[in-house]
């Protein structure tokens, strides 16, 4: 065997582990997708989106759980969205963009973006469930429980932690692809700087602020860590009704019946449905975000 | 975008002598400012809080400190079992803190309910030895499969190809990991007992696998990027001289673009040690102090995981979880740092000039 022949061999071998790995995470993913499809789609009918858990969870459906999972990122998004939006427009209209405040901030954002769920949950217990709702409690109802336990606010409002990063990102991205003229064309013409923020910057990143919003609101739906012990329900035959009630939700429901059910096997069709719905939320919902950056990123100043 | 300093007329300046040309406006400006800054001050106060809950245990006792310190140590300097060592030591320590607590001090260190029962709980070794088995097998799988499906798509596949892998890896990334640990728990876990013939049905090796599932998204995305860094000259030197292709993606493009691989690495390392739902599913959790990778493990994460929604606010089991929550904050924290650190000044300065 020559030089050039083992060299070519090598390519040859080179070139197909390298292509192996790549179309091996596609056939995960293909994988992955086509078990719980096969597992879960005979089991979904609109009586199971439809109603509540029966027989100890070993029957019945899943509202409860959708309804939680709803309220839960609706709460969130409310909260997180606009302060995340807010925070975004601090940093690049009201400081200088490269000074060493933004540079820090965007440090711990990025920071925060790193740390494991599982932490903002022991935040969310420690800081909003004992903390603040403790404080209410003390406050206004003389030490007597109510806020002063995991509910559905303090879920959302620790998911809101979780997901700002995701917020603030998209935001600033956006912002920053509003060219400076259009900036400048606005204040020469007498308006002021709120009024340029406003009916200049703004309307140009609400693409950015939609595609942070889905994106956490895709985040959220998924992750459970940070609900573990801050508001997420092992079982409610009702939806939340008050900001102080626990919720069911569809990932903390899927964990629940995977490991604590008391008949896993036959519950099987069941849980491969409840993970299929919560896998066709969060892709319709990412692809709704990437489908709405890539518009963003074509977009009208290019 | 600081805006240009206006001279304002005396005529409007306003009582207090600020500028109060337009109330409005000033009322908006603070309250953008004033919302921003809640943001961040909330950011901070994770750092706070995290660690506020943990520190009595930090610092109530002298020999507590000794003992946290211990943990750093072992954690920082692989799996080299000295636990033998301290374990006794601990365990005495705490016991000489249950104690004082029967005596009767109400302190917020220390309500101890059940100092006996849920003491052997407190050993932090065997759940670091377990995140540390975990986070190796889901590195070793998704490292390279990470990095060389970056390869691939960055300099020898087809434009299909790349087309084909972005939205791919999107999915991947997008997969929640209860899905994910479903997934390990339901599927993965009978397949590879069933390869193996093994005794327990999870185990680190499932958690690890199903965990490399979750990390592949990470490596392969910071390692492109690193990879799709690297300056064209590089390419078009190499292919001068001679090198085939493959022979410059392999001896040029990737060495060149090391800093930013070893980035992807530590990045992927502190998504799997924090990562908790995949390990609380697949993992058997079973604090074991054993070498084996086909044994039950119980990690620092599944471990706050499965046992904070039961412990009483502030006894020493709940701080300890804290203990063990900081502990994960750190290394995440540290991760990063060192892994931006690596893009930043290794491999940015690398290709400064050199594009």
């Amino acid at each position: 065997m020559n030089f050039r022949t083992r060299k070519k061999i090598q390519g040859r071998l080179f070139l197909f582990f390298t292509a192996a790995c790549a179309f091996g995470c596609v056939a995960l993913v293909a994988w992955i997708m086509l078990t719980i499809i096969q597992g879960g789609h005979a089991a979904i009918s609109w009586t199971f989106i439809s109603h509540a858990p029966t027989q100890g969870m070993t029957e019945g459906g899943i509202f409860p759980a959708i309804v939680g999972t709803f309220f839960l990122v609706l709460i969130m998004s409310l909260v997180g969205v606009p302060f995340g939006t807010i925070t975004a427009i601090y940093l690049n209209e009201y400081v200088a963009r490269d000074s060493r405040f933004a540079q820090t901030v965007r440090f711990a954002v990025n920071t925060l973006a790193g740390i494991p769920a599982i932490v903002f949950g022991l935040f969310g217990l420690g800081f909003f469930v004992q903390f603040m709702g403790g404080g209410i409690d003390n406050l206004l109802h003389g030490g007597a429980l109510k806020w002063g336990q995991p509910n559905i606010l303090w879920a959302s409002l620790t998911m809101a932690m979780l997901t700002l990063p995701v917020v603030i990102v998209s935001v600033e991205e956006a912002i920053k692809q509003v060219p400076r003229e259009l900036r400048e064309a606005s204040l020469a013409l007498g308006a002021t700087k709120w009024e340029t923020i406003r009916k200049v910057v703004l309307p140009n990143c609400v693409g950015g602020i939609l595609t942070g919003a889905i994106l956490a609101v895709s985040r959220g739906a998924g992750e459970v860590a940070p609900i573990l012990f801050t508001g997420a329900a092992y079982f409610l035959p009702d939806i939340p009704h008050k900001l102080t009630d626990q919720f069911m939700e569809l990932g903390y429901h899927i964990f629940i019946m995977s490991t604590q059910s008391t008949d896993v096997e036959g519950t099987m069709p069941i849980q491969y449905a409840t993970t299929l719905i919560l896998l066709l939320l969060t892709f319709i919902l990412n692809f709704s975000a990437i489908f709405l950056r890539y518009r963003l990123r074509r977009g009208r100043f290019a | 975008m600081t805006p240009p300093s206006v001279e304002i007329p005396s005529s409007k300046i306003g009582i207090w002598g600020k500028p109060r040309r337009r109330p409005l406006e000033w009322l908006i400006e603070r309250g953008i400012r004033a919302t921003a800054f809640v943001c961040l001050l909330l950011i901070a106060l994770i750092f706070v809080f995290v660690f506020r809950e943990a520190l009595p245990i930090v610092l109530g006792k002298v020999k507590a400190v000794e003992i946290t310190e211990s943990v750093g140590e072992s954690e920082t300097y692989g799996e080299d079992p000295a636990p033998t060592a301290s374990q006794p030591k601990k365990d005495l320590e705490l016991e000489a803190e249950a104690s004082d607590e029967i005596i009767g001090v109400k302190h917020i260190l220390g309500k101890e309910w059940q100092p006996v029962s849920l003491k052997p709980r407190f050993g932090i070794l065997p759940l670091l030895l377990g995140s540390l088995k975990v986070t190796f097998i889901a590195l070793l799988f998704a490292g390279p499969m990470g990095i060389f499906a970056a390869l691939y798509t960055s300099t020898l596949a087809p434009k299909w190809g790349k087309e084909f892998m972005k939205p791919t890896i999107e999915i991947l990334a997008g997969f929640p990991s209860v899905v994910v640990g479903f997934f390990a728990l339901i599927v993965l876990a009978s397949i590879v007992q069933n390869l193996f013939g093994l005794q327990y049905r999870l185990n680190a090796f499932v958690g690890g696998l199903a965990m490399a599932i979750a990390v592949i998204p990470v490596i392969y995305t910071v390692s492109e990027d690193a990879l799709a860094a690297v300056p064209k000259s590089f390419t078009e030197a190499s292919l001068a001289v001679g090198a085939s292709k493959w022979e410059t993606a392999l001896r040029v493009i990737l060495p060149a673009a090391t800093p930013g691989i070893f980035a992807a690495v530590l990045l992927g390392f502190g998504r799997a040690f924090g990562e908790t739902m995949i390990v609380l599913m697949a993992t058997g959790n079973a604090a074991m102090l054993s070498p084996g990778f086909f044994e039950p493990v119980r990690t620092v994460s599944a471990t706050i995981g499965a046992e904070m929604a039961e412990v009483v606010f502030g006894d020493t089991h709940y701080r300890m979880l804290f203990l063990l929550g900081s502990i994960l904050f750190v290394i995440s924290f540290g991760l990063n740092a060192v892994a931006e650190f690596f893009v930043r000044n290794k491999l940015m300065k690398k290709f400064k000039g050199a594009s």
